[in-house]
C-alpha cells in the first residue's frame, strides 16, 4: 500500500469510528431535516429522546416496543400523519394512519389488534372532507381487520395546523412464529423487498403539482400483515427481522440494520424492482429510488436456506398480485461493517448511505 | 428508460474498460480532470473508478454550481431573505450551504421565508401567485443554467412581474479553467452541459495555448469511461485536440439562441470571488443595464461582505485537484455531509460528498 492509499484507509477508518457513535444533538432549533427520517432524524432520537426515556424496549429503536402485559407478548406503536395533500393518487392521509401504524405492529411481527385515533383539525377544513376521511379510516381499518377503541378529538384556529393531522397508536399479539430483532442479521442472510419501490414519495410528490410531469403513479400505502402472516408461516425460523421503508426509503433501512446488527451488506441495484414511471420520474427529478419513501413496501433479512421459501411465499400473498415482485436484492456480509455496499448495474460499487435530510417533506 | 439505459451497459463498460487498459502506456500516471460537477457525480454514483486501473486517475474539478458559492454571498442571501415581505427561492442544495452564520436553512427555521424551486420559472409563478410580496430568485449555475434564468427573467419583464428579482451568482466556466491549466500534469474531460450551450470551440485553448487532449463528454458511465479512452488514445498518438464525445446533444457551435439570451440579460462582472480560488476576472455575471431593475443587488440592501473561508477548510485545493477529498485535514471529521464546513461537503455534484457518501470504502485496482 503506498502512502496515499494508507492516508486514506486510515480517514476511512476514523470515519466509520465515528458512525458507528450514537450520534448528538447539536442544532439550535428544529429544521425539515430532522422530520425526514435520514440522519437528522437519527440524532434527533438517539441524541435527545433515547437518553431521556432510556428502557430496554425503546433502545432497539425497533418500529414497535415490547410490553408484558399480563403475561401475553404485546406490541404497542404510535404514528403520526401530517402528508400534505391530504388526498394524493392511491390513498389519502386517512388511509396512510391506518396503515402506517398496522405496519409498524406488523414489522414487530405482531398481529394488529386494536387503535387509537387522534384528529387535529384545522378551524374551516370542510365537513365534506372530513367525512371523507373518517370513511377512509373505517375502510382501513375494516381491511386490515384492527378495531379502533378509542379517540380523541381537537380544532386548532386557521393557519395553526395544514387541514388535518392524525395521530394513531396501535396495539398488537406478538406472533410465537418468528423471534424478530434489528440485531439478529448475520453474514450470509439474505434481504428482500417485497415489492417495487419508490411509489408513494413519487406519488405525493407529483401530487403536490410542483412539477409539470405526466405520469401517474399510485401510493403503495397498503396494511403489510397478510405478507408479515405469510412469511411467518412459511418460513418463520428463517425471519431475522422485517422493517417497513418508509420515510427515508430502503437505503435508511438497510443502513440502521447493518448498525443495529455490525454487519455489512452488498446489495445488487440491478435486483431491486422499480416500475419505469417511479424510475423516470426519479431520474428526471435526481433522487435515487432507494432513498423514497414506501408505504406498502417491507424489508426482510431471512436466513439464506430460508430465502427461496420466503419469497415464494411474499409473491403468493393475496389477489391482486400485491407483492408478486418480490425480490432477493442483496446478501449481508461481514464487513465493511456497518455500510451498506451497491454494486451499480454498471459494474462499479459504491457506499448506499441515509440521506442527511430530504427534498421532500410531509409525505406521511 | 431508453436512451438512457444504452449509456448504463455494464457489458459495453466492461468493452471500454478493456480498451482503456490497452491504450494506457504502461508504467504512466494519467491525471484526467472532470470539470464538471455532474461528471464526479456520475462517476461515484456508478462507481466507474472501479473499471479503470489505478494509474489512471480521475481528478474532480470545479465545476459544481454550489461548490463555488463563496460565504460571503451566502450571507448576501441570507440578508435579503431576512427582508420583510421577501420569498427567497433557490436550488435545494443551495439551503445547505454554510456561510458565516449558519445556512438559508436554518435562516428558515427562524422564520424566514425561503423556499426550494427546480426552476426559475417556479420561482416566477410562486411572484405571480403571491403579488404583495418580493420574490427573489438566487441564481447560481454555470452557463448550463444561466440561459433558463435569463429566460425567466425575460419572462418576467415582458409581464411586468414587478415583485420579482434575481440576485445572481452565475459564473462562466472557461476563466477558472485558464487558472487551472498552469498544473502540467492534468488532461480535461470536457463539460458536456456547459458545452450544450457554448459549444466545443471555447475550448480550443486548451489544445491551442497548452497542448492539451480535452474530450467534451456525455454524464453517463459509458460516456465518461469512452471519452477517457479518446484522451488516452491522443495521448499515445501525441494529438491535442478537442473532440466532441457528446455530438448526440452537443453543437460545436454551442446554441446561438441561448448565448443570444444571456447576451442580453447579463453582463459580465469585473470580479466574482469563487470558493476556494479566490477572485477571478471576467468569470461571474450580472444583470445588464437593460435588466438592473430586476437585480435584487440593487432592490435590496445587500451587505456585500468578503468573508475568509474557515481557515480548516480546503475546498479551494479540493476544487483545483490539488488533494483529493480524503486529504483535507478536516474530511470526515469536522466536516461531513450532516455539518459541512466547505461547499464540496454540500452539493451532491461536491468532490467531497460525492466522495463520502459514495465513494467511502477502499477499493482494489488493476496497475498497468
Amino acid at each position: 500500500m503506498n502512502g496515499t492509499a494508507a492516508r486514506e484507509a486510515r480517514v476511512l477508518d476514523i470515519i466509520e469510528t465515528q458512525r458507528g457513535k450514537r450520534p448528538k444533538f447539536r442544532d439550535e432549533a428544529i429544521t425539515m431535516a430532522h422530520g425526514a427520517g435520514g440522519k437528522a432524524t437519527g440524532a434527533l432520537i438517539e441524541g435527545l429522546l433515547l437518553p431521556a426515556f432510556a428502557s430496554p424496549a425503546l433502545d432497539v429503536l425497533a418500529d414497535a416496543g415490547m410490553v408484558d402485559v399480563a403475561g401475553a407478548a404485546t406490541a404497542l406503536t404510535t404514528d403520526s400523519f401530517v402528508v400534505k395533500p391530504i388526498r394524493f393518487p392511491g390513498g389519502s392521509i386517512g388511509e396512510l394512519a391506518v396503515n402506517g401504524t398496522v405496519n409498524d405492529l406488523a414489522m414487530a411481527g405482531a398481529r394488529p389488534l386494536a387503535l387509537t385515533l387522534s384528529l387535529i383539525l384545522e378551524e374551516g377544513l370542510p365537513a365534506e372532507m372530513l367525512r371523507a376521511e373518517v370513511e377512509a379510516i373505517a375502510a382501513a381499518a375494516r381491511a386490515a381487520a384492527v378495531a379502533i377503541v378509542a379517540g380523541d378529538t381537537k380544532v386548532v384556529e386557521r393557519g395553526h395546523a395544514d387541514m388535518m393531522y392524525i395521530c394513531t397508536t396501535g396495539l398488537g399479539h406478538i406472533d410465537p412464529r418468528a423471534a424478530l430483532a434489528p440485531t439478529a442479521l448475520r453474514p450470509g442472510d439474505r434481504l428482500i423487498v417485497s415489492g417495487p419501490i419508490g411509489a408513494h414519495g413519487t406519488a405525493i410528490m407529483l401530487a403536490r403539482g410542483e412539477f409539470e410531469l405526466d405520469a401517474t403513479i399510485v401510493s403503495d400505502t397498503r396494511s403489510l400483515w397478510p405478507a408479515v402472516d405469510a412469511l411467518l408461516e412459511q418460513a418463520g425460523a428463517g425471519l431475522r427481522c422485517l422493517r417497513d421503508a418508509t420515510r427515508g426509503g430502503v437505503a435508511s433501512v438497510l443502513n440502521e440494520l447493518a448498525r443495529a446488527s455490525g454487519v455489512a451488506m452488498l446489495v445488487q441495484e440491478a435486483a431491486v424492482p422499480v416500475d419505469p414511471a417511479v424510475a423516470g420520474a426519479a431520474e428526471l427529478l435526481g433522487i435515487d429510488p432507494m432513498h423514497v419513501a414506501n408505504e406498502g413496501v417491507l424489508v426482510a433479512a431471512v436466513a439464506p436456506e430460508w430465502a427461496d421459501a420466503a419469497l415464494a411465499a411474499l409473491r403468493a400473498v393475496g389477489e391482486d398480485g400485491a407483492f408478486a415482485r418480490a425480490a432477493d436484492i442483496g446478501e449481508v456480509r461481514t464487513s465493511p461493517t456497518g455500510m451498506v455496499l451497491v454494486e451499480t448495474g454498471f459494474g462499479g460499487r459504491r457506499v448506499m448511505d441515509q440521506l442527511v435530510g430530504d427534498p421532500l417533506p410531509r409525505i406521511c | 428508460m431508453k436512451y438512457v439505459d444504452e449509456f448504463r451497459d455494464a457489458a459495453l463498460g466492461r468493452l471500454l474498460a478493456g480498451e482503456i487498459l490497452n491504450a494506457v502506456e504502461p508504467g504512466r500516471h494519467v491525471k484526467i480532470m472532470e470539470v464538471c460537477g455532474g461528471h464526479t457525480h456520475s462517476i461515484y454514483k456508478y462507481g466507474v473508478d472501479d473499471l479503470l486501473p489505478e494509474n489512471v486517475e480521475l481528478v474532480h474539478g470545479p465545476g459544481c454550481p454550489v461548490c463555488v458559492i463563496p460565504m460571503g454571498r451566502v450571507d448576501d442571501g441570507i440578508a435579503i431573505a431576512q427582508e420583510p415581505g421577501v420569498i427567497l427561492t433557490c436550488f435545494g442544495d443551495m439551503m445547505r450551504v454554510p456561510g458565516s452564520d449558519g445556512t438559508l436553512l436554518e435562516a428558515k427555521a427562524r422564520g424566514a421565508d425561503v423556499r426550494m424551486v427546480y426552476s426559475p420559472l417556479d420561482a416566477l409563478r410562486i411572484a405571480k401567485a403571491n403579488p404583495d410580496r418580493e420574490v427573489v430568485f438566487f441564481a447560481i449555475g454555470f452557463e448550463t443554467t444561466a440561459p433558463s434564468t435569463a429566460l425567466t427573467l425575460k419572462r418576467a419583464k415582458a409581464e411586468g412581474v414587478a415583485n420579482f428579482s434575481c440576485f445572481c451568482n452565475h459564473v462562466t466556466i472557461v476563466p477558472p479553467l485558464r487558472a487551472l491549466l498552469d498544473s502540467p500534469d492534468l488532461r480535461f474531460v470536457g463539460p458536456g452541459h456547459v458545452c450544450t450551450v457554448v459549444g466545443a470551440r471555447p475550448l480550443e485553448f486548451i489544445c491551442e495555448d497548452y497542448n492539451k487532449p480535452v474530450v467534451v463528454s456525455g454524464f453517463e458511465p459509458v460516456d465518461i469511461l469512452q471519452s477517457v479512452l479518446m484522451i488516452l488514445r491522443q495521448l499515445g498518438e501525441g494529438r491535442s485536440e478537442v473532440e466532441n464525445q457528446y455530438k448526440r446533444v452537443v453543437p460545436y457551435e454551442g446554441n446561438l439562441r441561448a448565448l443570444e439570451v444571456m447576451a442580453e440579460v447579463f453582463a459580465l462582472r469585473p470580479h466574482f470571488e469563487w470558493r476556494g480560488l479566490g477572485f477571478i476576472s471576467h468569470s461571474g455575471l450580472k444583470l445588464s443595464d437593460a435588466y438592473s431593475d430586476l437585480d435584487a443587488e440593487l432592490r435590496f440592501a445587500v451587505p456585500g461582505v468578503r468573508v475568509a473561508d474557515p481557515k480548516a477548510c480546503q475546498c479551494g485545493e479540493v476544487l483545483k485537484g490539488v488533494i483529493k477529498p480524503f486529504e483535507c485535514k478536516v474530511f470526515g471529521s469536522a466536516c461531513t455531509p450532516e455539518r459541512p464546513i466547505g461547499t464540496c461537503m454540500v452539493s451532491s455534484e461536491g468532490a467531497c460528498a460525492a466522495y463520502y457518501n459514495y465513494g467511502r470504502f477502499a477499493r482494489e485496482r488493476v496497475v498497468v
